[in-house]
């Protein structure tokens, strides 16, 4: 990799765009976040456990995670019609499976476990700040998790292994590859491959995913932190 | 009696016991596919098709081939649109109504397969940039399900399109003229899907079962074209390590020329 490359917004290679996230955003959700990277704005609520409907659909054994990846029709350059598309569906499935595996599903039996993404804004990497905020957002709702969840995508961009693509990088790239990890269990919670690459720019790529990712851990934890012990200042 | 949903404690024990000892519970080798049967051409009124079992999962994927607008982004483009259909004679657990999420996820795995390495050439099939292309449309019909309909429909696809036969036409001055014989679509690439599965601790297996994939919790799905590039990945259920990951990529490679091999024979390619 070139340390020279610059890109088309001046970042370097292995630079993020500028992050911030909110937690509690929300006064009715039982947890909320409120996640930007660069001009990507996701906004996360989350209900429950809380009893599910239809009854039938319930499991025994374990809380079931029900999400929603939406895009807001002003969020793209074209209108986007509110109706959910195939991509918002397939999303909305891989988003659920990267968080069901943080959550304690065990201990809430019959239970389900509703998460709620509204993308604002789409300028790249919305479902991995969807998986960010949403991480921030079960923490905020009081649900025992395993670890948080952090996400990041990385692409081929003229030859070059870059983090954190913007729409103009992403529709020009010959791959992108969106990947969620738990940090402190070192395990990938998803990961998807769009594009072509060899197994060589795999690994670099998603060696560079990693290092983004303990990055975002470390900026929602701090989120975190920030938030609750304020909260326990205003006890003490 | 197998259902989508549930498998006994029992069952998933034996198969976990199994393959901590390297075998599994129909006696296949951990890299080995179940036997795969190919049927092209099976339905006479698509312009192609082909049924796919890999043991006894069952898809039949059809190619329709008609004219219609380019994207705007893509003027100069043809058109390919890849849908999945899980009907509900194909297990207890599907049921009928417009594709579910699991439908979608299959149907967009195949697809970025065959768009990313551009399997099919597009530009071959532009009449009229910003007016007029042929558009492509590949539909995925899982029959029969025991286990693994990726890799399944994935093989059924690229099957089926090499099947596809289409009027010879010519453009002349923008229009569009039929000759009297038919020609193949142009295709470039043969891409195919490997999925594999493995317990939390023990080996990956290739093509589970259905009794495989609901007992082994952690799933993945690997795209390699003829060239041994990767062209898609979606990990599935579960949750793997860094190195778990790079080991399946690297058998997905390993093992996907068995697979192109099937393609080319029962293709009719002798590349």
């Amino acid at each position: 990799m070139s340390a020279e490359f610059v890109r088309v917004d001046g970042r370097l290679p292995d630079q993020l765009r500028p992050i911030k996230m909110v937690v509690g955003i929300l006064d009715r959700a039982d947890g909320s976040a409120y996640v930007e990277q660069g001009n990507t704005k996701v906004l996360v609520a989350v209900y429950g456990p809380r009893e599910l409907h239809p009854k039938h659909q319930a499991s025994p054994d374990s809380a079931m995670v029900r999400c929603r990846y939406h895009m807001a029709p002003f969020s793209t350059r074209e209108r986007k019609t509110p109706a959910p598309s195939r991509r918002e569906i397939e999303l909305s499935k891989v988003i659920k499976d990267a968080l069901s595996q943080a959550i304690f599903l065990e201990s809430f039996p019959r239970t389900s476990i509703d998460v709620f993404i509204e993308v604002l804004e789409a300028d790249g990497g919305t479902r991995c700040a969807s998986i960010n905020a949403c991480s921030l957002a079960l923490a905020n709702a009081g649900i025992p998790l395993r670890d948080l969840v952090s996400a990041v995508a990385v692409g081929k961009y003229r030859g070059h292994i870059i983090l954190d693509l913007n729409d103009e990088e992403d529709e020009a790239a010959e791959a992108d590859m969106p990947i969620a990890i738990m940090p402190n269990l070192n395990k990938v919670t998803l990961l998807q491959v769009n594009g072509v690459l060899t197994e060589e720019e795999f690994k670099q790529a998603f060696n560079l995913a990693v290092k983004g990712c303990m990055e975002i851990d470390r900026i929602q934890r701090e989120t975190l932190r920030s938030v609750y012990s304020s909260i326990k200042g205003e006890e003490d | 009696m197998k259902t989508f949903k549930v498998v006994s404690q029992l069952v998933r024990t034996r198969i976990v016991d199994l393959l901590s000892k390297n075998s599994r519970i129909d006696g296949r080798g951990l890299l080995e596919y179940r036997e795969i049967k190919v049927e092209k051409g099976f339905i006479s009124r698509a312009a192609g098709s082909a049924q796919v079992s890999i043991g006894s999962t069952k898809v039949l994927a059809g190619v329709k081939v008609e004219l219609g607008e380019p994207f705007p982004d893509v003027p100069d483009k043809g058109v390919l649109t890849v849908n999945a259909e899980l009907v509900p004679l194909a297990s207890p657990a599907f049921e009928p109504g417009p594709p579910d999420e699991n439908a979608v996820e299959l149907a967009r795995i195949v697809d970025r397969a065959l768009r990313e390495t551009e399997t099919v050439d597009l530009k071959m099939l532009c009449i009229e940039p910003g007016k007029k292309v042929f558009v492509v449309f590949v539909d995925i019909y899982v029959l029969d399900y025991d286990g693994n309909f990726i890799d399944t429909s994935s093989l059924a696809s690229i099957l089926a399109l090499l099947n596809t036969r289409i009027r010879r036409f010519r453009v002349e001055e923008g229009k569009l003229k039929y000759e009297d014989d038919y020609m193949p679509l142009p295709i470039r690439h043969i891409p195919v899907t490997v999925t594999l599965a493995k317990p939390d601790d023990g080996p990956f297996i290739v093509d589970p079962n259905l009794e495989e994939e609901l007992s082994l919790g952690n799933r993945i799905s690997i795209s390699i074209d003829e060239l041994g590039r990767i062209c898609g990945i979606q990990k599935l259920e579960g949750m793997l390590s860094a190195d778990e990951i790079f080991k399946a990529v690297s058998i997905a490679k390993d093992v996907a020329p068995k697979l192109i091999e099937v393609v080319k024979r029962e293709g009719g390619l002798n590349v």
